[in-house]
């Protein structure tokens, strides 16, 4: 302050507040900056609620985890009444189409092969006078599971309908065959993906997909988009510290954040029924922890990029395996022990345990506070490394 | 501190490169406070460059120096703090109104109630009927007038201003020169990069700068008497013909058109007078001697930073 003191023919200077006011100050300043901005911006501001929505309409319809009418063949050369009222009963789950009757084994794998039917359906020829004699015969449900995801709904389905599909026709001498489980037996073999993970949740990973894609995409380009427009020189020539331009430029997208997750919430539980089992408020906070990870990443990449448009690939280059190692798209276990390591340090992999946990089991903060802690480190180091990585001066 | 604290602007042997070019080069330069400091030199010739040195967003490769008391490659802080720059392009945010750049301006420099210290700018700049318009929609003159608000709104005590007058019509340069012309009388120290000779002509001290290098500073009557420069003005017909051949003439340094006249000017006086004394003899022009401007005395330091490359 002494060069203010020895200024004394200099107009009286304005008021200034104190050193933690004007930090405050600083930040707001630049929130308000970008609050503006983006309210100008109507393409981006329109995706603010529009990502979510048509995202979560095209996923959530599109990527049905209990897919029906699956295209089916029966293999059999038993024509029995018994044999037909159990493929009638398997038709009534409207799991199966049956659209494919043989007889040949042959047939059938060729089927399976090129895709014309994901399941086969094979009655053994001595079928009927196994079970009349009380042999318990076994009926072969052979699943294309190498979409694990469709299959299982099926299986389950055609495992339940067994059991009374031949209630109708065990009658008079055969009556004592339904009395207790069901006098056959079904075996499922699920070919190509023997261990097959069977629980999905594509709406609540869809929270996490969709926030990981906005949120880098909005900060992404922040530090790059005031270098393009030839704003940064005069702001690097202001009093303002890279942190606090970094809260003021993050602060914006975390309650765009916020107003993205309440749209996805809504919508999951008004049209795809998904229920929040879990505390709200966990919910919520968490999400707000994994949004501001999320932001903090795409803020490092902006100061890392040159321009706006490597900005834009550096957030796909994060993205992709977010969305392909995460847990999003295959079972985390399922993946190689590689590949989870690389997950672990995707955000999106511990939201996604998050979210799941809390939306469908009901977790607690006791129970996540691992992931939690996870989403807290990323946002801490990214931005750090933003803060280190922001260049103060033009050299 | 105290001892200099007249000066605003005090550096010493300033260099810069980028990569193998030296783009400022041994620069040093004192402004005392309160004073219009014109810094002129072509383009390229590192003018943008010693500003940025000046206002901390370029680290000198050597040298040193002080801006306000304040050092330039210590102190950035506070030199961000009490220096306004206006840079040469518009950077102000084109999709905020002027209101809001205002606002935002006097909450990065913390100044207490900066909604209303925005709307005192807007009075001051005649902006308040344009308050609430994009920034990015007014014309260049009104966006000069803005950021020079801008640069002043937090109360600096220098000023560093980039070719501010540059694409902007005569009525605006002027009035932009009333106003830089009145903070000089509250105490406010500029230094303003130009290309106008008139401009220069109303700096109280002057800096020529060619490929990074001071070639001539102080006021103009010392700039112009340093130069040592003997010119004659030369009128008649064919002057371009005329010129062209005097370029090569022993003795003459600088040939330059002015309007109906021909400039022709050279450092050893002797040399010069009889080269018009042989021209003039011919009686096709006539030859008059007389005192060089500030133009010719640039006009030759930049042939002969060019001879020197």
């Amino acid at each position: 302050m002494s060069a203010e003191q020895s200024l004394p023919n200099v107009a009286p200077r304005p008021a200034r507040r104190g050193a933690l006011a004007q930090a405050w100050q600083r930040v707001l300043a630049m929130f308000v900056k970008e609050f503006i901005q983006l309210r100008r911006d109507r393409p981006t501001f329109a995706m603010i609620v529009g990502i979510p929505l048509i995202q979560l309409m095209l996923f959530g319809y599109a990527i049905n985890t209990d897919p029906k009418h699956l295209p089916t063949a029966v293999l059999t050369s038993d024509d029995s009444p018994i044999a037909r009222a159990l493929i009638g009963a398997l038709r009534a789950t409207d799991y199966f189409d049956i659209k494919y009757v043989t007889r040949g084994e042959a047939d059938a794998d060729k089927l399976i092969l090129s895709n014309k039917a994901q399941f086969v359906i094979q009655i053994p020829p001595d079928f009927s006078r196994q079970l009349v004699r009380g042999e318990k015969p076994a009926l072969l449900l052979i699943a294309d599971a190498s979409d694990p995801v469709a299959a299982s709904g099926a299986i389950a389905a055609a495992l339940g309908a067994a059991n009374q599909a031949l209630d109708r026709e065990l009658i008079g001498p055969l009556a004592s065959l339904s009395q207790n489980a069901a006098p056959y037996e079904i075996r499922v073999h699920r070919r190509y993906n023997p261990a097959g993970e069977t629980r999905r949740n594509i709406v609540p990973g869809l929270i996490g997909t969709i926030l990981t894609m906005t949120m880098l995409m909005y900060t992404a380009m922040s530090v790059t988009r005031e270098i393009e427009r030839g704003t940064m020189e005069a702001l690097l020539a202001m009093p303002i510290l890279p942190v606090e331009i970094m809260l003021g430029k993050i602060a914006p997208y975390v309650v765009v954040g916020a107003v993205q997750m309440a749209t996805i919430l809504i919508v999951a539980s008004l049209l795809f029924q998904v229920p929040v089992v879990g505390s709200l408020f966990t919910l919520s906070s968490l999400t707000l922890l994994f949004i501001i990870a999320n932001l903090s990443v795409g803020y490092t990449f902006s100061t890392v990029a040159v321009n706006q448009l490597q900005a834009m690939q550096l957030t796909f280059f994060f993205f992709l395996p977010s969305m392909l190692l995460s847990g999003f798209l295959f079972p985390f276990y399922g993946m190689p022990k590689w590949a989870q390591y690389v997950g672990e340090f995707l955000p999106l992999t511990h939201y996604l345990r998050i979210v799941r946990s809390v939306m469908l089991k009901g977790s607690t903060f006791g129970d996540l506070f691992v992931d939690a802690g996870a989403l807290a480190a990323f946002a801490l180091v990214a931005m750090s490394i933003a803060v280190m990585r922001f260049r103060q001066t033009l050299d | 501190m105290s001892v200099e604290s007249d000066i605003a602007i005090d550096v010493r042997g300033l260099t810069k490169s980028f990569g193998a070019k030296k783009v400022v080069d041994n620069f040093t330069l004192q402004v005392a406070r309160g004073n219009i400091q014109g810094f002129l030199g072509p383009n390229g010739s590192g003018k943008t460059t010693t500003i940025r040195m000046l206002c901390g967003l370029l680290t000198p490769d050597s040298g040193e120096g002080r801006c306000l008391g304040y050092d330039i490659r210590r102190q950035q802080e506070e030199i961000k703090r009490y220096v306004g720059y206006m840079t040469q392009g518009f950077s102000l945010y084109r999709d905020l109104t002027i209101r809001e750049n205002l606002e935002f301006v006097a909450r990065v420099y913390g100044l207490e109630a900066p909604e209303d210290a925005a709307q005192g700018a807007l009075e001051r700049l005649g902006l308040v009927a344009r308050a609430e318009q994009l920034a990015g929609e007014l014309s260049g003159g009104w966006k000069q007038r803005l950021s020079l608000g801008a640069c002043i709104l937090p109360g600096p005590s220098l000023l560093l201003l980039d070719e501010p007058t540059a694409g902007v019509d005569p009525k605006a340069r002027r009035d932009f020169w009333d106003e830089i012309h009145h903070l000089a009388t509250q105490g406010l120290t500029v230094l303003v990069s130009t290309h106008y000779m008139d401009e220069a002509e109303r700096c109280h001290q002057i800096a020529y700068i060619a490929n990074g290098r001071l070639l001539a500073s102080g006021t103009i009557p010392a700039i112009i008497a340093g130069a040592h420069l003997s010119t004659w003005v030369v009128t008649g017909e064919g002057l371009d013909s005329l010129g062209s051949e005097l370029k090569y003439q022993p003795g003459v340094d600088m040939v330059a058109r002015f309007g109906a006249a021909l400039h022709v000017g050279g450092r050893d006086e002797a040399a010069m007078a009889r080269v018009a004394q042989r021209y003039s003899a011919e009686g096709v022009h006539r030859w008059k001697r007389d005192e060089p401007t500030l133009e010719d005395v640039f006009i030759d330091l930049m042939t002969r930073a060019g001879a020197d490359q």
